[in-house]
């Protein structure tokens, strides 16, 4: 591994430790006096319904699936982006080429509604 | 030095900065949103407020810690140091300012350069994420499972224009360090227009900055994009089940997500930690000049005070800003801290802006939110590209 | 220190992965899955491949991951019920399991009889720009079908929402 790497284990483990730190400093100072009511789950006083685990609407999965494609799309295009003096006109028509057969899809998402968030 | 024990320190100094700048901006952020709305804002605590921060940590220190019984303990608790870890470890990579010479050590203002900085921002950030969704998850109910969907929906939404907005200086640069973009916006065109990325010819990177900052408002969940937290639908969204340090943690990674969006943006687009104009105009000036001016408001309002106790304090703050300014002054010292001036100046105004707009604009409603990303934003961050790609490939 | 820090991520990597499979939950099942993302992308990264290690946290941890979530999430799976598991299952589990990992070994070593070993730090072909100059050069043609398969999964993935959609 290249030592650049090193100083982020470091702060990796100064992110870590600091609010280790702070939670076990708080557990030491801090009143504890917990009962029944005040450990309800919070919905405005009035006693919970139902358990809040139901199932949501399909939109969620929809839009997750779509970012996971399109995300793949722009990792493509941050290497071509990085060497991009390199290859001249060249690159243009190649990503060009990529795109537009991705933009098909994106259109055909739009039209088909896929995009709307009712 | 060793480079082992260099890096120690750094990451002390680092890490000791970024927590105090959280806990400052914090108070910033109310003093102005008071403002805004023609109050005082915190002014008990110290002068003008200026402990209120400590006291803040003292009150959610001793606040009693609720962990609900119906709660899926481990991921409950998992949930804010994934997102305050996750939301530190980002600020690693961001160089603050050019070389400099300490204790006759020479080294650069960062606490390390990687090869992929940009990637590794975008990797960590991206991991942020989880913290939010198993918080909703895992609290059981349903207000923060609601607000943990919205987050997380709305998070990796955004993340598509954001990283697309991020590949047009990439094609002007070539690189994805940090360290060596700043170094390539260096300079001036005309003898007075600086090479940053949002003036460079031969497509100003404007589109890119404004789809990257408002990108950067919704992955921080900020107004008017805190759909997540929508107080008169959600109560709290993902944190509702939250107390004391937990809580914080939250509240924590949200300023901290703030901070490394506005530096990322300064170091994509506002050239880091280049100065505004050229030296030779009088760039090194600015600072000094910003200081003492500073130092006779405070001066002029200390004489004549609008409360007995700013007779006091407003000098002393005077005192403090001329100090800052010969400080300016010293050849010595200002090798050094120039760089970090012009850093801290930009990503403060656009914290200012972060803070302002929460002041001045309402919230979206979540359809809007949704459609604006994936029928425009998207869009015209992948045509931009292509414009930049085209107009780069024309004009060698 | 890279034969240790490999040997660390490894078993982290490793016990993740059994974690997987052990876990009732499919929320911790999923988690410990981002697990073995990471400690691969550290892998990756001891390899010198930094370009395949930041794109295996943003696309694999970070979008896929996220999808898996979100489906647990939605769809309310509860904690799996353990039932009792078969005679056959008990006995032959473990024996097989071994069999079948030594059965890949053995073959891996007869397919590759000479491959040479991996050396820490040798491999400099890993950055973006490389990544990039063999992408747009050489694998040039896979990387235009990719978005053919890009386009295939968008209409995959509106075909099996449609339902809901209309």
């Amino acid at each position: 591994m290249p030592s650049g790497y090193v100083p982020i284990f470091i702060f990796l483990a100064v992110a870590i430790l600091f609010p280790v730190a702070t939670i076990i400093v708080a557990k030491l100072i801090r009143p504890s006096a917990p009962f029944l009511t005040k450990l309800e789950a919070y919905e405005c006083g009035i006693k919970a319904a139902s358990d809040s685990r139901g199932r949501y609407t399909v939109r969620f999965y929809i839009i997750a699936i779509l970012f996971v494609i399109f995300d793949v799309e722009t990792i493509f295009l941050i290497p071509w982006a990085v060497r991009y003096h390199a290859f001249g006109w060249f690159g243009v028509v190649e990503v060009v080429v990529f795109l537009a057969i991705l933009f098909v899809g994106y259109i055909w998402a739009y039209k088909k509604g896929a995009l709307q968030w009712v | 030095m060793d480079f082992l024990l260099l890096s120690l320190i750094k990451a002390a100094v680092v890490a000791a900065v970024l927590l105090t700048t959280l806990a400052y901006l914090q108070w910033v952020e109310r003093k102005v949103i008071a403002h805004i709305q023609v109050r005082l804002g915190p002014s008990r605590v110290g002068p003008h407020g200026l402990l209120q921060p400590l006291a803040d940590v003292i009150k959610l220190i001793t606040k009693e810690d609720l962990i609900p019984p119906h709660v899926n303990k481990f991921f409950y608790l998992a949930a804010p140091f994934l997102a305050i870890t996750m939301s530190l470890l980002s600020i690693s990579v961001i160089p603050f300012g050019s070389e400099v010479r300490v204790l006759g050590q020479t080294t650069w203002m960062q606490l390390t350069d990687l090869n992929i900085g940009v990637l590794f921002i975008l990797a960590v950030s991206s991991m942020g994420v989880y913290g939010i969704a198993l918080a909703g998850w895992a609290s059981n109910n349903k207000y923060s499972l609601l607000g943990g969907l919205r987050s997380s929906a709305q998070m990796i939404s955004y993340e598509l224009p954001l990283s697309l907005a991020i590949a047009s200086p990439l094609l002007l640069a070539n690189t994805l360090s940090l360290r060596e973009l700043v170094q390539k916006q260096g300079g001036f065109e005309f003898g007075f227009l600086p090479r940053w990325n949002i003036f460079q010819g031969p497509w100003p990177q404007i589109i890119s900055f404004l789809i990257f900052v408002i990108a950067g408002f919704a992955e921080t969940n900020r107004v008017p994009f805190d759909l997540p937290e929508a107080e008169n639908e959600l109560v709290a969204g993902f944190h509702t089940e939250y107390s004391s340090m937990k809580f914080a943690a939250f509240f924590m990674a949200e300023y901290a997500n703030m901070i490394t969006v506005t530096c990322l943006t300064t170091i994509l687009f506002l050239g880091g930690w280049q100065p505004l104009f050229p030296a030779s105009m009088g760039s090194n000036l600015v600072p000094p000049v910003i200081f003492v001016l500073a130092g006779l408001v405070a001066l002029y309002h200390g004489l004549n005070p609008a409360r007995r106790k700013d007779r006091f304090t407003l000098p002393v703050f005077a005192v403090v800003f001329f100090a800052l300014a010969a400080v300016f002054l010293l050849p010595a010292a200002r090798e050094a801290i120039l760089p970090l001036f012009w850093f801290a100046a930009k990503t403060g105004f656009l914290l200012f802006v972060f803070i302002w707009i929460r002041g001045t604009l309402p919230r979206f409603r979540y359809d809007q939110l949704m459609a604006f990303t994936w029928k425009f934003l998207f869009p015209v961050a992948v045509l931009n590209l292509l414009v930049t790609g085209l107009l780069v490939a024309l004009v060698p | 220190m890279d034969v240790i820090l490999f040997l660390v991520f490894a078993i982290i990597a490793v016990l993740c992965a059994i974690n997987v499979v052990v876990q009732t939950h499919p929320i911790a099942s999923a988690l410990s899955l981002i697990g073995v993302m990471g400690s691969l992308a550290v892998l990756y990264l001891l390899l010198g491949a930094e370009f395949i290690a930041a794109a295996q946290v943003i696309v694999y941890a970070g979008a896929v991951m996220v999808l898996f979530v979100f489906v647990i999430m939605l769809l309310n799976a509860g904690e799996e019920v353990h039932r009792g598991r078969s005679f056959v299952v008990q006995v032959l589990g473990a024996p097989l399991l071994i069999a079948l990992l030594g059965l890949l070994v053995y073959f891996a070593q007869r397919l590759f009889p000479g491959a040479p070993m991996v050396r820490f730090g040798a491999f400099r072909g890993g950055t973006a720009v490389a990544v990039g100059r063999a992408l747009f050069t050489q694998y040039l043609l896979p990387f235009e079908v990719t978005s053919v398969l890009i386009l295939i999964a968008i209409l995959g993935a509106i075909v099996l929402a449609r339902k809901e959609l209309d």
